[in-house]
């Protein structure tokens, strides 16, 4: 993807800017029709949403204290797993969203909340809602583009260290709470040098973060098992397992949200002075969704829809699905596109990204069998020849693609 | 062994910590026994009946950690309205002796009342409620006084109820004065009215669609002997203060003891935009609507009691800014860095404020 502003069919080029403030007007509209209907039945979905997680978790900790049978290893491991995600996703995300702070109870509200994640809360809601959530898609404000890690998109310069991307992302995936944290913490800036490393702050927060860590690894890799007696390593193993599936669903999921293929970015300088509507179409079209039942919507905390959350990420999860249609409809009468995909087309888009910017720009592209052995050969020099060689494919890649573009537009006008 | 036992006990604590993070034992404890001793304090609501055609009372099991009240106090009473956690104080109305573990509350149904009207209308037996402990000073002395008047109006009547149910016997002379528009309107009327029959009170029953609002100057006659009496009074804010005048104006204020609902807005502040600095937000907050109320529409949670300016629950820091006491129109002003404590349930903005929280 190349940032929105730079590409030459820019998808918003036939809206006027009354457009743009009529689709946010639209929007604010919808926002306050479900604000004005919250209600009783919505305060009874997260309560029972809860307690069916906590019991689940709770039976299914009781069932892996003989986890030395293999059924009730299984069963224990899958209930603990779906209990985990539960928890993660449609619970602690959204609670920490102040989705349900309405309620005014104290008992489920942003401020009180801990989750079942490395990351601490404190430190989570500032990295996710007050940055990604406002600087959503702008390339070098948005951490979550590629979690500073990968390389997400073609204006981000390749260097060979990219070549092994995927590899990151996999572990990643296996390890998300872990990136998360470390992520949060901003760990790579903040450890490159000897200020940052002393700066107290950091200290006091990296602290917090390592507490955090004991606590949780204590309990699902000594406590638990512990209390297993003889089954205490296929506990430690099922909750290694459950926090697993837990890391690499979560980690699928949010990968949906901004990575597939057609999801847009946005140049640093295009935000200054942005308008609602406008923050609102950076939105629109910097999310993706995933469809699929109603019980997927749940695993993914209605993540799923994650044009709706993006758009307004403190309404109450369970109505995403009920303004979807009415946010598509403003869609589709604009032009504009709903980018919506089943879970395993979005994963699959996602990975190709990441293995296509994994490469130099235009590499992916240009190779078929036939030419395989000269690009390969090319890739090679590429990666071994230092920045000059590099420079010199860069410039021939962007006077190829403005030919390319220079014929679109001629072709177009004739 | 006392070390031992405790050091046994509180490794079992910590070792079922380590086991619930980042959550709690009780987190899950709640689930399945909400009422338990060492829960937070919520109760059950186990019957309704009406007393009126807009009053009910609410017979609650309170969970383990109840302590005993003393009639004429009130609880703080958390019901989810629409989804929306609400707290009010309504005062216990039940007889100590005949009940069995229970306390009950009676409200009336006020137009616009949010909560009141929930409880009269919506509120099943079965729902659990929060609650606080009972408190209040609006009680009898332990030395009874020889002779007692009470002189209420409307739902005033229901901390006088707790009163009378626990502890008539131990009034050798006791005069009830109570305002209702009917006499099917009198909360507790067929009670009320059986005590008088049985002789151990003089209930005086103003019905004031027919004889209007009743007058101190109208209290001499009825109760002649006015002057000798320790007076309790609870009703509207307008019967209450001129009680207050008649009884000041006799030289008798020492002898009244009054207790209300809401606290009396006397004035209205400039109004302005409250910041809590520790959760970020800003709220506008106009000069009539006390700063707990603005917040706690917003969405925060605040520290709140009585919601009336006595109980000192709801204070707060205010570090910049100036608020007005609604009661009484009396203005404090923090300089930047100030930590003045603010009650925050009868303090309306005076202008931009900045609060701890």
């Amino acid at each position: 993807m190349t940032a929105l502003q730079k590409k030459s069919d820019n998808p918003v080029a036939h809206l006027s800017a009354e457009d743009v403030e009529e689709i946010g007007r639209r929007l604010d509209t919808i926002r306050q029709e479900v604000v004005d209907s919250r209600g009783a039945d919505d305060a009874a979905y997260i309560r029972k949403v809860i307690d069916v997680q906590r019991k689940l978790e709770l039976a299914s900790r009781a069932v892996l204290l003989l986890s030395k049978f293999p059924p009730a290893w299984i069963i224990g491991t899958a209930g603990l797993s779906v209990a985990k995600i539960l928890e993660n996703m449609e619970i602690g995300h959204n609670i920490l969203h102040g989705q349900w702070d309405w309620m005014r109870d104290p008992k489920i509200h942003s401020t009180t909340w801990e989750w079942d994640m490395a990351s601490p809360a404190e430190q989570w809601k500032h990295s996710h809602n007050e940055l990604h959530h406002t600087y959503t898609n702008v390339i070098g404000k948005d951490n979550d583009l590629g979690y500073g890690i990968m390389r997400v998109d073609e204006d981000q310069k390749w260097i060979p260290l990219y070549l092994a991307q995927p590899l990151w992302n996999f572990v990643n995936a296996c390890f998300f709470e872990y990136g998360i944290a470390a992520y949060d913490l901003e760990l790579g800036k903040n450890l490159a040098t000897k200020e940052r490393r002393n700066d107290p702050k950091f200290k006091a927060a990296a602290k917090q973060v390592l507490k955090k860590i004991r606590k949780q690894a204590t309990k699902d890799y000594l406590v638990h098992p512990a209390l297993s007696g003889p089954s205490f390593v296929p506990t430690l193993a099922a909750n290694f397992v459950a926090n697993l599936v837990r890391n690499l669903w979560s980690h699928s999921v949010i990968m949906c949200g901004h990575f597939p293929e057609g999801v847009e970015t946005y140049e640093k300088t295009s935000i200054e002075g942005e308008t609602r509507g406008e923050w609102y179409l950076r939105q629109m079209l910097g999310s993706a969704n995933i469809s699929g039942s109603k019980a997927m919507h749940t695993m993914t905390g209605n993540l799923s829809h994650q044009v709706e959350h993006h758009l307004f990420p403190d309404l109450p999860s369970n109505r995403y699905a009920e303004i979807a249609p009415k946010v598509k409809a403003i869609f589709d009468e604009y032009g504009l596109r709903y980018h919506t995909a089943s879970l395993p087309k979005q994963v699959a888009s996602a990975w190709h990204k990441v293995f296509r910017l994994s490469l130099p720009n235009g590499w992916m592209a240009a190779t078929t069998a036939k030419n395989a052995p000269e690009q390969v050969a090319l890739l090679y020099k590429l990666t071994t020849g230092g920045p000059k060689v590099r420079r010199v494919y860069d410039r021939a890649q962007r006077i190829s693609a403005t030919r390319a573009r220079q014929a679109t537009e001629a072709a177009a006008a004739a | 062994m006392t070390s031992t036992g405790l050091g046994l006990r509180d490794r079992v604590t910590r070792l079922v910590e380590a086991a619930t993070t980042p959550l709690l034992p009780r987190d899950y404890l709640d689930l399945f026994i909400p009422l338990r001793s060492g829960a937070d304090l919520r109760g059950k609501v186990v019957a309704k009946r009406h007393e009126t055609a807009d009053a009910v009372t609410v017979v609650i099991k309170p969970g383990r950690g109840w302590r005993e009240h003393v009639p004429g106090q009130y609880i703080r009473i958390g019901v989810d309205v629409d989804g929306v956690r609400q707290w009010r104080a309504y005062s216990v109305t039940s007889d100590r002796a005949a009940t069995d573990g229970t306390i009950s509350i009676c409200v009336k149904a006020i137009p616009d009342g949010k909560v009141s009207t929930h409880v009269v209308r919506e509120l099943q037996p079965g729902t659990v409620v929060q609650l606080d402990q009972a408190t209040g000073e609006f009680t009898l002395p332990a030395q009874r006084p020889a002779k007692a008047l009470f002189v209420t109006a409307g739902s005033g009547i229901t901390p006088v109820m707790g009163m009378l149910r626990n502890h008539l016997d131990e009034l050798p002379d006791a005069v009830l004065v109570h305002s209702a528009p009917t006499a099917d309107d009198v909360v507790f009327g067929p009670e009320l009215r059986a005590m008088a029959a049985s002789g151990r009170l003089r209930l005086v029953e103003r019905h004031t669609e027919r004889d209007g609002f009743l007058k101190p100057a109208e209290l001499a006659d009825l109760v002649p002997d006015l002057h000798e009496r320790t007076t309790w009074a609870c009703g509207p804010a307008g019967l209450l203060e001129a009680l207050e005048e008649h009884w000041a104006a006799e030289g008798i204020a020492d002898q009244l003891l009054i207790e209300q609902f809401r606290p009396r807005v006397l004035v209205t502040g400039e109004g302005g935009s409250v910041t809590y600095n520790k959760t970020g937000t800003t709220v506008e907050s106009d000069g009539a609507t006390p700063i707990l109320d603005a917040a706690e529409e917003a969405g925060l949670i605040m520290p709140s009691g009585c919601r009336m300016g006595i109980c000192y629950g709801c204070v707060l820091p205010l570090r910049e800014g100036a608020v007005r006491d609604i009661r009484n129109g009396e203005l404090t002003v923090a300089a930047p860095g100030d930590g003045v404590l603010v009650q925050t349930c009868i303090s309306a903005a005076a202008g931009a404020c900045d609060i701890d929280h």
